[in-house]
């Protein structure tokens, strides 16, 4: 039995150990001993594919990229490993992520407004939470397909353009940027409305009882602290639409260069054909016409560098607004 | 007029303005169905059902339907689509199961097994996965692993064998599957590791304290607790291995065959077609109008297959949700 | 008239000191729905003299418990015997709940953790037993009860199944299940149907359950933290009954933030204060006349 006061720890019999006999894997069961092995096969084979994929288009990529190659212009003609760059899709690409995200930003924000903050009839905010759950689970190809028969109707004629039969050819880049949106739009719809939801009862409680109308609530108080959900949410967005292909490929028309519909400046580019850098490298590769693996392999190289910024753009964002958005995030024990 | 504006909105007009951005979404669902169900229909109309069910190459249908006229007699739509259905089945069928199985070991890995600093490495590595973009993937698919499968694991004599019906060159079902999993495992990994990372610590330290060891306790009590986030995951990841377009299209080989498993080893090799791929590949051929509505139709199924897997998800889970203080 | 010439009826003295058989459970019942009165100043039940003659079941010398280097437990040696129930008081965070842990080493859960000193469970050093025999032997309750996500039976029957090399049948454990319900006075509330989801049972039926399931395999000692603490006053005093019938068959040690609830059921007493094991000693001797100023202080509520 201990004494009566307080001892401090002095000299210890044997030094302090952290743990006893450890049931070891060699004891357990065939079957548990089995499933270890392959967990940890699984884990680092994930690991090694991921370093195989990256080292591998980094190798590739840099043999063949050059800095002429971001500021020229693909050629024109069928042979494409001899010449041009591809500063076309590279303005294709950038093009296409900032209509979609500008378009696709305020309608995902006001609609996750009106959902957590309004909501009524129950039934509509079912029905919207439904809908962009089922864009969310739309294949892009048949976004695309939507978009191409969407856009061919007659009205619709200003998007894109009239060809010489007549009909409405469908295919430009605000036509394909519209439909980008679609992509982006339940990423940063989930990631506004979870901050939202985060945001606790007290804080727009305060405000009504200061006597300000739901409204102004929504726009002074609860939309500010926001902004990095809709951060996050509008550059999972975009790195959603830069590494989409399909839609590239049906609703930008088949050229390599873009082609402005018109002379007028920005109208006239944007109702025009073009290529993005995932449509450059679908026609390079051996599936498309163009011959020239090496551009396909350095325009590879460049969208996995976009690709992976963005990611890091998007973990900095949470990490700095707490963001109750992102998922993978948990993982201790 | 502008000072209608700067007034501090009522209530009433935010909420049916706010309300009305909201329909927007409602409203493109609507619009999509509606029109891609309207360009499908002659298909429909003329075939009925016999369209999913098999009959012919398909290859040779297609081409025949591309030099139809403007308005085709009812006889120009023959397309049988049943080979692409198979195929849409077998790649996702595959991807899907495989991909189950490593992230489902994976998430254990993570979550009980991997030392600290491997722990905080796999975050990042998962979430690059994932968001390769897939033209990435199809790329490194067509200029690595097909040509590696089509000169290393394919015998000149297995080429030989089918010469007359088919060329082998690699692409075909293994490479299909083989990138799909991998495209779909981050996915289902991110998902698993999440939920394992959210049930209550109690649990597992209550098995543990029983006797289990950190594995077990983990396989009987943590995996049985998150049933519905594994049901949401796979669903997720099928909807994504049968919607996906370009890779298929660059890895699947050549021709809309049905790879027949009676051919042993070679059915591994055997090229195949997913709706998908077909809609890509024809894309340029969308103006004749018979194909124009065989291939909306193409788009019709997987839409419907992609609202049905996620009501299939939400209903699966609600039955597991009683067992489970779940998510 | 002093509180010492009170004759100190305990309800168990009701209850039949041999095995609980198969028909009588009802006398939990009544134990429930009318106790007797109960002086709050009168000592522990009478069995408590006895209770260092039976046979030693664990001993811990000079055991010191470190997290990240800073002592949580310091030199504390005590022993449990069979059939006692040990209580360990004191106020919060004082390290009863660490030095609990040790017994069947979950401290080796948290990182950092680290521990000097012995522990051996008949004769043997339980640091040189593989972890998860251990625990098998000295089982544990939690203070939340934490049933798992399964139905009342799978609960039961969980570590019974997971400790046969062959997945063992149903049939087979059916009685093991029932016993082990039946010990821990839940069975007949859920006897029409094992099959229901233990996660719908109210709080007090989760905590027995999980009595049950930490008796199913016949532990030789039953580790409790502060189980009723989560529980209603109901809950709480069919608990106790119960731990008075269990210690007829198994050692008990508990860690109790209620003093009352010590005096109600401990046969012994343990006060640890800031790490140190201040006092041990019989439930009587501990609280009518603490040897320690210490003691004394907090056993009158002097802080706590």
């Amino acid at each position: 039995m201990a004494g009566g006061e307080t001892q401090s720890v002095q000299v210890l019999v044997a030094p302090p150990r952290s743990g006893g006999r450890r049931s070891s894997v060699r004891s357990w069961r065939r079957s548990d001993q089995l499933i270890f092995a392959c967990a940890w096969a699984a884990g680092l084979g994930l690991c090694l594919v991921a370093g195989a994929i990256v080292v591998f288009l980094a190798v590739e990529g840099l043999q063949y990229l050059d800095p002429t190659l971001l500021v020229t212009s693909p050629s024109a003609s069928v042979n494409q490993a001899g010449s041009g760059g591809f500063l076309d899709p590279l303005i294709g690409t950038i093009t296409m992520a900032a209509l979609g995200t500008l378009i696709a930003t305020p309608l995902a924000v006001l609609t996750a407004v009106w959902v957590v903050e309004y909501g009524r009839p129950r039934w509509l905010a079912a029905a919207v939470e439904t809908s962009i759950e089922m864009i969310a689970g739309t294949p892009d190809i048949v976004i695309a397909i939507f978009g191409l028969a969407f856009f061919q109707l007659g009205i619709l004629a200003p998007f894109s353009f009239r060809a010489s039969g007549g009909g409405v050819y469908g295919r430009s880049f605000l036509a394909a940027g519209i439909m980008m949106s679609l992509l982006a739009l339940p990423l940063t719809y989930s990631a506004t409305r979870n901050g939202l939801r985060a945001i606790p009862r007290q804080q727009r409680e305060a405000s009504y009882a200061l006597g300000k109308t739901r409204a102004s609530t929504i726009r002074r108080v609860l939309l500010p602290s926001l902004r990095p959900d809709i951060a996050t949410g509008a550059t999972l967005g975009l790195g959603r639409i830069v590494g989409s292909t399909a839609i590239v490929v049906l609703l930008l028309g088949a050229t390599l260069q873009n082609s402005p519909q018109n002379s007028v400046p920005l109208l006239g580019f944007l109702r025009g054909t073009g290529s993005t850098l995932t449509s450059y490298i679908f026609f390079n590769s051996p599936a498309g016409e163009g011959n020239a693996p090496q551009k396909a392999y350095a325009a590879a190289f460049v969208l996995l560098l976009i690709v992976l910024g963005l990611n890091w753009a998007v973990g900095r964002i949470s990490r700095i607004g707490g963001g109750a958005s992102l998922h993978a995030g948990r993982m201790a024990r | 007029m502008l000072e209608r504006f700067r007034r501090p909105w009522s209530d009433n007009r935010a909420e049916r303005l706010l309300g009305a951005v909201a329909c927007l979404t409602a409203i493109a669902i609507v619009l999509m169905v509606v029109f891609v169900a309207e360009r499908a229909w002659p298909t429909f109309s003329h075939e009925g059902l016999s369209w999913l069910g098999s009959g012919g190459s398909l290859d040779s249908q297609v081409n025949a339907m591309v030099n139809t006229s403007a308005t085709p007699p009812a006889s120009a739509y023959f397309l049988r689509a049943w080979p692409l259905i198979y195929g849409t089945l077998l790649t996702a069928g595959f991807a899907v199961i495989f991909g189950l199985a490593i992230s489902l070991l994976t998430a254990i890995f993570i979550v009980d097994f991997a030392p600290r600093r491997v722990q905080q490495v796999m975050t990042p590595v998962i979430r690059l996965l994932a968001s390769i973009p897939s033209v990435v993937y199809g790329l490194v698919g067509i200029l690595v692993l097909v040509p590696f499968v089509g000169n290393h694991l394919i015998t000149a004599g297995e080429k030989a064998s089918v010469a007359n019906v088919i060329q082998l060159t690699g692409a075909g079902l293994m490479v299909s599957v083989v990138i799909l999993t991998v495209m779909v495992t981050p996915i289902m990994t991110a998902l698993i590791t999440d939920a394992l990372g959210s049930v209550p610590r109690s649990w597992h330290e209550g098995a543990v304290a029983l006797g289990l060891n950190p594995l077990r306790a983990t396989i009987a009590v943590s995996l049985r607790a998150i049933r519905p986030a594994i049901v949401a995951a796979a669903a997720l990841a099928t909807a994504r291995a049968i919607g996906e377009a370009i890779v298929i299209d660059m890895v699947s080989g050549g021709n809309a065959f049905t790879p027949k498993p009676q051919d042993g080893l070679i059915f591994l090799f055997e090229p195949l077609r997913t709706l998908a791929s077909e809609i890509i590949d024809q894309s340029e051929n969308i103006s004749e109008p018979a194909l124009r509505s065989s291939i909306y139709a193409f788009a019709l199924l997987l839409m419907f297959s992609g609202f049905m897997l996620s009501i299939a998800s939400r209903l699966v889970r609600r039955p597991l949700r009683k067992y489970e203080l779940s998510n | 008239m002093s509180a010492r010439d009170v004759e100190f009826r305990s309800p168990c003295a009701l209850a039949p000191t041999a095995e609980v058989r198969e028909n009588d459970t009802m006398s939990i019942n009544q134990l429930v729905f009318d106790p007797p009165a109960l002086d709050p100043m009168t000592s522990a039940p009478p069995r408590a003299v006895d209770a260092l003659a039976a046979p030693e079941r664990m001993r811990l010398h000079d055991i010191s418990v470190f997290y990240d280097g800073v002592p949580a437990v310091k030199k504390a040696s005590l022993s449990i015997h069979k059939g006692e129930v040990l209580a360990l008081i004191g106020p919060s965070g004082c390290g009863k709940t660490t030095l609990l842990r040790t017994l069947n080493r979950l401290t080796e859960l948290t990182p950092n953790a680290s521990h000097s000193g012995t522990i051996t469970l008949d004769g043997e050093d339980i640091h040189d037993l593989e972890d998860t025999k251990l625990r098998t032997r000295v089982s544990m309750v939690f203070q939340q009860p934490n049933p798992f996500p399964m139905s009342i039976f799978d609960n039961v029957a969980f570590a019974l199944r997971e400790q046969s090399r062959r997945r063992p049948r149903r049939r087979e454990l059916e009685p093991l299940v029932k016993q082990a319900l039946q010990r821990a006075g839940l069975y007949d509330e859920v006897a029409n149907n094992l099959d229901r989801p233990a996660l719908r049972l109210s709080g007090g039926q989760q905590q027995r359950l999980c009595i049950a399931r930490a008796i199913a395999n016949n532990p030789e000692i039953l580790l409790m933290d502060e189980p009723c603490s989560a529980l209603d006053p109901r809950s709480t005093s069919v608990i106790e009954d119960l731990i008075l019938q269990l210690r007829n068959d198994l050692a008990i040690v508990i860690v109790t933030h209620n003093l009352q609830q010590a005096r109600r059921i401990a046969d012994r007493v343990a006060f640890m204060y800031i790490g140190d094991l201040v006092e041990l000693g019989d439930a009587r001797q501990v609280f009518e006349e603490p040897r320690e100023e210490r003691t004394r202080e907090y056993v009158a509520g002097a802080f706590g």
